[in-house]
């Protein structure tokens, strides 16, 4: 075992204490299920980042993987069968299938070809939801259906009912996904990404198949994006096609950027101060997108790292 | 049969001719250098051996395996390992990270998802041996991007040695560095050619570093071959010092 690092294993233990306690101290400052939709969205800005700031390739068409899991988690409890589990499980492989079949397509691409080109299979999956009323609801979104109580065999988990048995069930799924990606990013096959990102042509001359560790890490991403959608569907009880639409997955990458794109934690950041402020913002005024976009510009102007980026630079100077 | 057989090649990029009627044998173990003044076309030469650029006329072997229609990743995977002119490293990750990559890929772990535990051990022994062979140690936890020039292709150069090549290829080495690291990077390229028998091909422009490091020489002039030897065999050539000594000193 290495030794225990507290400078280094400090962030790690800030971010679950605050997590674990959560519905604890939430109700000062706003409530459990904006909390939630924290956790939700901050794991689909991470999974984003695995491929966004770990193999430095811009997608901007994510909200097609986030949509299809919402989509998938609400076709399945409504037209399949009543089960929060099998709508996660349906959710998350149809976006996890649709990334491995629009890869090859797409990873011999690269920089703003690559971004814009998954903006188009985005809007190709927005359209669909969009016009296939019968199936989807349209415009209207898909409704009549809801998460149900999850049955663990010794208890049940009334994650409909109970705002923080739900809390607690999302930060589940969202630890084993983070620590998922946490484990892939410091073994060789993560390291190589970082290669990709820090320098492709050295990566390519030292024999590795770049298109295809590119291919890996774009469905791993959408694999966890996918699991995201369906977990955010869940907490809505509702889904509808702007899931799908751009601007979402231009919210995951403001996410990331805010944050910071090169630390573990920044999307996390980047998403609790976007939707907080988004929460707060559209109370006061129907303009919020303008102050929420001001402080994205602020941020990147000014902290071209993130916050996170700046915060780590303070505690090494 | 030679270990790297360039016969005949030529490129053309239209009308130009850029090589023209090269022929070059490299044996097991040789540290060759190829120069010639200004206009001699060496990038394209050297290119061609890398497989960035395509044959027009010509066939290169590898220790009797023809090249033709192996790309540069593939070349890579059958030995040939390269620096460029410009170093390519990888900027914001520490020396010792720069060399542990390389490593790895080498050991096969590239699609690895997590490290081996018998790996743990001999990876880490073997980023320290390289690291120490490039006189890389004291420097290790230092990120790439800040080191001076020299450090920088000496890095390079170890992380394209990490892949335990068969043939070492060099783009101008020392392009764009002063006397003090031009001798260290020299230095460098003359032990691990000594120390792991390594075959290099390098093309350069300083002439100081060409005659004390080549074993054999070949001059480009404008493309054609204008004379091949050791060094003192270059250093008496009259073509040669008409061609290129006389004029450049
Ligand atoms: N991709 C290319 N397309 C068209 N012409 C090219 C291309 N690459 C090189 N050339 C031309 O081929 C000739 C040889 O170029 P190259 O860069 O190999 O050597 P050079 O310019 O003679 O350099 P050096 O002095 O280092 O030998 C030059 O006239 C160059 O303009």
């Amino acid at each position: 075992m290495e030794n225990f690092d507290i400078r280094k294993q400090g962030p790690n233990l800030i971010v679950w204490a605050l997590l674990l306690t959560l519905p604890l101290w939430i109700n000062y400052v706003s409530y459990t299920q904006l909390g939630t939709q924290i956790v939700a969205m901050a794991l689909g800005a991470m999974a984003l980042n695995f491929l966004l700031g770990y193999t430095g390739v811009l997608s901007f068409g994510h909200a097609a993987y986030f949509g299809l899991g919402a989509y998938g988690a609400g076709m399945t409890i409504r037209y399949l069968m009543p089960s929060t589990g099998a709508g996660i499980i349906v959710g998350t492989l149809a976006g996890m299938l649709a990334a491995m079949l629009i890869g090859p397509l797409i990873v011999r691409l690269r920089g703003v070809y690559f971004a814009m080109v998954t903006i188009a299979f985005g809007q190709v999956f927005y359209f669909i939801a969009f016009r296939w009323n019968g199936v989807t609801g349209g415009d209207d979104g898909l409704t009549n259906w809801k998460r149900m109580p999850i049955d663990l065999g010794f208890t049940t988990l009334h994650i409909e009912s109970q705002a923080t048995t739900f809390y607690y069930f999302v930060l589940a799924v969202f630890a084993i996904s983070v620590g998922i990606m946490a484990f892939l990013l410091r073994s060789p096959f993560g390291r190589t990404l970082i290669a990709i990102r820090e320098n492709e042509r050295r990566t390519r001359f030292l024999g590795i198949n770049v298109n295809r560790h590119i291919w890996i890490s774009w469905v791993i991403s959408c694999t966890f994006m996918a699991l995201a959608g369906s977990l955010n569907a869940l907490l809505n009880n509702f889904v509808d096609p702007r899931a799908f639409f751009w601007r979402q997955s231009g919210v995951f990458v403001i996410m990331c950027v805010m944050g910071g794109m090169r630390s573990f934690w920044g999307p996390l950041v980047g998403a609790a101060i976007f939707i907080w402020l988004q929460d707060e913002l559209s109370s006061m005024t129907a303009n919020w997108q303008s102050f929420v976009g001001l402080v994205f510009v602020v941020v990147v102007l000014f902290f071209p790292r993130g916050v996170l980026g700046i915060l780590r630079r303070k505690a090494t100077e | 049969m030679s270990f790297l057989e360039i016969d005949n090649v030529s490129k053309h990029f239209g009308s130009l001719v850029a090589v023209d009627g090269v022929s070059m044998k490299v044996e097991k173990g040789e540290l060759r250098a190829v120069i010639g003044p200004n206009g001699a076309g060496k990038p394209t030469f050297f290119n061609l051996i890398t497989g960035m650029l395509s044959l027009t006329k010509g066939r290169i072997t590898l220790e009797g395996q023809d090249l033709a229609g192996v790309d540069p990743s593939q070349r890579v995977g059958l030995g040939m390992a390269r620096t460029f002119q410009i170093t390519e490293i990888f900027p914001d990750l520490t020396v010792r990270e720069n060399i542990r990559i390389p490593v790895e890929i080498q050991a096969g772990l590239s699609m690895s998802p997590f490290m081996p535990k018998a790996m743990r051990a001999p990876i880490s022994a073997r980023v320290d041996e390289l690291l120490e062979a490039g006189g890389l140690t004291r420097i290790a936890n230092r990120l790439a991007g800040e080191l001076s020039h020299g450090d920088q292709r000496a890095t390079e150069i170890m992380m394209s040695i990490a892949l335990k090549p068969r043939l070492l290829l060099l783009d101008e080495p020392t392009a764009g560095m002063g006397d003090d690291e031009t001798y260290a990077v020299a230095r460098l390229i003359r032990r691990i050619h000594k120390d792991q028998g390594l075959t290099i091909v390098l093309i350069e422009h300083d002439m100081r570093v060409v005659f004390n490091l080549a074993d054999r020489i070949t001059v480009l002039a404008e493309g054609r071959p204008l004379a091949e030897g050791t060094p003192q065999d270059i250093t008496e050539n009259a073509t040669v010092q008409a061609a290129y000594l006389g004029g450049e000193a």
